[in-house]
């Protein structure tokens, strides 16, 4: 084909070792056309980005080398350049954009000269020409001011300005090919749908390909043409797009998609992905990579290994269930595959009685000090007058973006962050009075499981201490004999051999790690647990593990969630009622079937079309929300959300609306649905 | 920025006022009598007191520390014991000698430190780091005392070329310069190679490859400017030490500089020029640390904007 931009054919790299070579990219071979883009589709570790860095040649580390392969960028093969002119290609005709904004531009330059230097290494403009280059490259990624802006420091723009100015600079040599490995995962949802519709635009009218590397099913349907999924090193499946959502044809595909938690599943495990990804090691396979973790595995799949087989127009499979010869043993290919987790019977919205917390008109600020005398000159208003209630063995989920003060509400009522003002009521129990030894001996009734499993447990210590340092600490088990059988029963109720209590935090994966900290909470038999953003750094398949855990002990102990997170199909799958929060303050609350799927506040409304949709048929057109979250220090009078909202009123900056609540029992604060 | 200036000049009074205090104090509880070493063992008891009453050492230690106090706010050093003259000439002769000193040898340290450390970190792993870093083991190692006499031998006395001590010319001022420098330079080129070799794992760093710029660029343009920092405070606290006077390096080569006088004062137990020294050496540490905070402002824009705010 003519538009073809790059090709890649049986690309290896591997990792030499003390212990011998780790392939972790395995043969890896595709293609893209001129206007495409492909996405990379795979879990952490699968060697995605792996490919990426060998594409650009830029790899992580001295004990990396690409072994093998062909790379061809519009008839240059790139593996066989001298590294001089591997560098005119880098940055002009082959840009590539990170995952972490925050960190990928240098902290000591203004971002005006860090796009200069790109230009002026590809282009040669000098003086005013390069000046006004600068500006026309932030204007095409949509920077208001971009005069100014160009002046300023990275740690001066948030996080979706940051991703902009990243494009920018990749534009800067008007490059054939745009990598772009996560680009919007560190990003919040509708900063994410503002960048991914740049990305669109700018492909759009300059025509040029890209290699989007994803682990994120959503972001996928928004933006690929075609998809090719890694798995161990290699690629299993790679379809048309349209054809992938609409059918995935590799085992492993089709787990990621059951995996995926919706409101449909509710009161339903989620399918897993047994085990572990086996070790890439130099010693080879002598059959299926996935074959130890696949449900459909037959002896074939141990004992030969399967290459991709054509499946159809633009479709590959590396999979024997697709291959003419043993296609018999599996019937017809595609059908014979499990269907999702079969549904259990469950009982429905599980009994509540009377309420377990209750929060009433929270307000946490944090005062600005300045000056040699520490003058207060101001208030961060991080949690703004919060009012939620939880019931005995419910879920209520606190999504919102970041920056919102989801966390900060977490920590005031935990008491870890004594409120400024407003009410606390546990158990009947008022907690924000409660002080000393007695807010200590209650602490057994609340506890905390934090986003990273990999930085919240000290790594000295030994799984097995530090499930029992709770219950020593509230002397919930004084007995140490009777201790040791309570850590094993929770090792066991969270799914990890008995053993483990021996070892280090650093031995287990994440999603490993995550249950011991679930153990360590559940040890002092809590009533709440709130768990913030517990599978925002796990993978789709581990996140379904622990969301099924998470829901399988709220039905045994009848333990209460209060479950912080920005990721709304998660809440959907997950809680019972769910809290919108925005800058400080809840906009809308109510049951999560409600809120939903027919959102009232604008702002719902433009956070849940924001999120990327798997199925074609439900996408909406996405609310497009301008610029960022204003400054808690200094909000927008009248209703916070104003600013950026699509529906305000010249009435909206006057006052803070009053909840409403309406006919389904759901609150509102906006003007257009007035209090009666 | 009059905010910060401001609060370090307070900083300051509270360190003199504390240091002098502290010193004062300390002198007079370890043993040993100014009296006595100015007039020998042998001599009268009568005269000894005459003496002291003279030098006002036998005023109550709360009335000698206040006089102390009244003199210092006139700027006041006081006056040698042994010597008869006013501390603040004696200051003024010995502190050029030293700040040219230890400047120099910042110079020869800076000269040596960057190219080793840059080099080392850039090629990591390899022959040239582990000489670059044997090197800088070797000058942490041997100390001045050692450095010293050996520089001499070999460049005044076998080839002739330099001084052997004093402070006449330009041409004495090498070897004391090489002397602190190699030492100096040992310590600051692993902290470069260090800082370095972080910032080149950064994002950034992969950032600017990607762009297409060359290695030079990138480290030097990019990383080294992020390297700095950490490197600026241990530059800081060692200029801090020198400021006060190498004492070793000053005495092997009789240079007549702080630290030279310090010793000689501590030994005659001439507790005016003792104090004055001490002081000297905590306000050089506060004017460094103000001199180092702006240098990291001007260095790094996020906190230059921190406190503009």
């Amino acid at each position: 084909m003519n538009d073809l931009v790059l090709k890649v054919e049986g690309l290896t790299t591997c990792f030499d070792t003390a212990s011998g070579s780790l392939y972790a990219v395995d043969g890896v071979g595709f293609e893209i056309c001129r206007g495409e883009t492909l996405a990379l589709l795979g879990e952490s570790g699968c060697g995605k980005s792996l490919t990426a860095f060998s594409l650009m040649r830029l790899l992580p580390t001295r004990q990396a080398r690409i072994a093998a392969g062909r790379v061809v960028l519009g008839g240059d093969d790139l593996l066989a350049l001298p590294e001089l002119r591997m560098r005119d290609i880098r940055g002009n005709r082959m840009a590539m954009i990170f995952q972490e904004p925050m960190t990928s531009l240098n902290p000591v330059m203004t971002v005006g000269e860090q796009i200069a230097e790109a230009v002026v290494r590809h282009g040669k403009l000098r003086g005013r020409a390069l000046a006004s280059r600068v500006i026309e490259l932030l204007d095409a990624v949509g920077i208001p001011d971009a005069a100014q802006r160009s002046n300023e420091y990275p740690h001066m723009l948030s996080g979706g300005m940051k991703q902009r100015i990243m494009i920018a600079m990749a534009l800067a040599g008007e490059p054939d090919l745009l990598i772009a490995d996560e680009p919007t995962t560190a990003l919040d949802v509708t900063i994410q749908a503002q960048v991914l519709e740049l990305m669109r635009d700018l492909q759009r009218s300059k025509g040029m390909a890209i290699l989007l590397i994803t682990h994120d099913l959503g972001v996928v349907a928004e933006m690929a043409d075609r998809v090719a999924v890694m798995y161990a090193g290699q690629i299993v499946e790679q379809a048309e797009s349209r054809d992938f959502f609409a059918s995935p044809c590799h085992p492993y595909s089709r787990k990621l998609f059951d995996s995926l938690p919706t409101i449909a599943k509710r009161h339903q495990p989620l399918a897993i992905i047994k085990g572990n990804v086996p070790p890439l090691t130099a010693a080879g396979y002598s059959g299926c990579r996935f074959a130890t973790r696949c449900d459909m595995a037959k002896a074939l799949c141990e004992g030969e290994i399967p290459q991709l087989q054509d499946a159809g127009p633009g479709r590959a499979v590396r999979c024997f269930a697709y291959d003419d010869r043993y296609r018999g043993q599996w019937g017809d290919g595609a059908s014979a595959i499990i269907p999702a987790a079969a549904a259990r019977p469950q009982q429905q919205e599980s009994g509540a009685d009377g309420g377990l917390l209750a929060v009433r008109d929270l307000k946490v600020y944090f005062k600005i000090q300045k000056g040699l005398f520490k003058r207060t000159v101001g208030h961060i208003k991080a949690v703004d007058g919060v009012s939620i209630s939880i019931g005995r063995g419910r879920t209520l989920a606190l999504v919102g973006e970041s920056g919102c003060g989801k966390t900060t509400v977490a920590k005031a009522i935990l008491q870890l962050q004594r409120p400024t003002s407003g009410s606390v009521l546990f158990n009947d129990v008022e907690l924000t009075t409660l002080g000393g030894e007695a807010l200590r001996r209650s602490r057994a009734d609340f506890q905390i499981i934090f986003q990273d499993p990999y930085s919240s447990m000290n790594p000295r210590m030994l799984v097995g201490d530090i499930i029992q340092e709770g219950m020593i600490a509230l002397g919930v088990e004084p007995d140490p004999k009777r201790r040791a059988l309570k850590v094993d029963e929770l090792l066991q109720q969270v799914g990890l051999p008995p053993e483990a209590k021996g070892r280090y935090p650093h031995e287990f994966s994440g999603g490993q790690r995550q249950r011991v900290c679930i153990a360590r909470a559940l040890a002092v038999n809590p009533k709440l647990i709130i768990c913030d953003e517990p599978t925002s750094a796990l993978d789709i398949s581990v996140q379904a593990q622990i969301l099924n855990l998470l829901q399988q002990l709220q039905r045994t102990t009848g333990v209460s969630y209060l479950f912080i997170t920005h990721n709304l199909s998660v809440v959907a799958y997950l809680a019972d009622e769910v809290a919108v929060m925005y800058l400080g303050r809840i906009v809308e609350q109510g049951r999560v079937s409600d809120v939903l799927t027919a959102p009232r506040h604008p702002y719902t409304q433009a956070l849940i079309s924001a999120i990327p949709v798997i199925d074609a048929g439900t996408r909406r057109e996405t609310i497009r929300l301008e610029g960022d979250l204003p400054s808690p220090a200094n909000p927008p009078t009248g209703c916070h959300f104003h600013v950026r909202c699509p529906q305000a009123r010249p009435e909206c900056s006057l006052q803070y609306p009053e909840a409403a609540i309406l006919e389904d029992g759901r609150m509102v604060r906006c003007v257009l649905y007035p209090r009666r | 920025m009059l905010h910060f200036l401001a609060s370090r000049l307070l900083s300051a009074l509270l360190v003199i006022f504390g240091v002098s205090t502290v010193v004062f104090l300390l002198i007079h509880i370890v043993p040993g009598d100014p009296v006595e070493v100015m007039l020998g063992e042998a001599s009268q008891a009568a005269d000894r007191e005459a003496l002291r009453h003279a030098l006002g050492l036998d005023l109550p230690l709360w009335t000698q520390l206040m006089n102390y106090y009244g003199h210092l706010l006139q700027f006041d050093l006081g006056t040698s014991l042994q010597s008869k003259r006013p501390i603040g000439d004696m200051m003024l002769e010995a502190l050029p000698a030293t700040a040219q000193l230890a400047l120099a040898g910042m110079v020869v340290a800076m000269l040596v430190a960057f190219p080793l450390g840059i080099l080392a970190a850039v090629r990591k792993d390899t022959p040239l780091d582990s000489g670059a870093m044997a090197f800088s083991m070797l000058g942490i190692s041997i100390p001045h005392f050692w450095m010293g006499p050996l520089l001499i031998l070999f460049f005044s006395l076998w080839l002739g070329w330099l001084p052997v001590s004093g402070r006449d010319d330009w041409a004495s001022l090498v070897l004391p310069a090489l002397t602190l420098g190699t030492g100096l330079a040992a310590i600051l080129s692993r902290m470069v190679r260090a800082s370095l070799l972080e910032v080149l794992g950064e994002d950034f760093v992969r950032t600017a490859r990607a762009k297409g710029l060359s290695e030079s660029r990138v480290v030097l343009r990019h990383a080294l400017r992020n390297a700095l920092l950490p490197v600026i405070t241990v530059l800081g606290l060692q200029l801090g030490t020198l400021l006060g006077g190498a004492v070793i390096t000053e005495i092997v080569f009789s240079w007549p500089g702080v630290g030279q006088m310090t010793i000689d004062a501590i030994n005659r137990r001439d507790y005016p020029v003792v104090q004055a020294c001490v002081l000297l050496i905590s306000l050089s540490y506060v004017g460094i640390n103000t001199l180092t905070d702006l240098v990291y402002a001007w260095l790094d824009p996020r906190i230059r904007l921190a406190e503009d705010s």
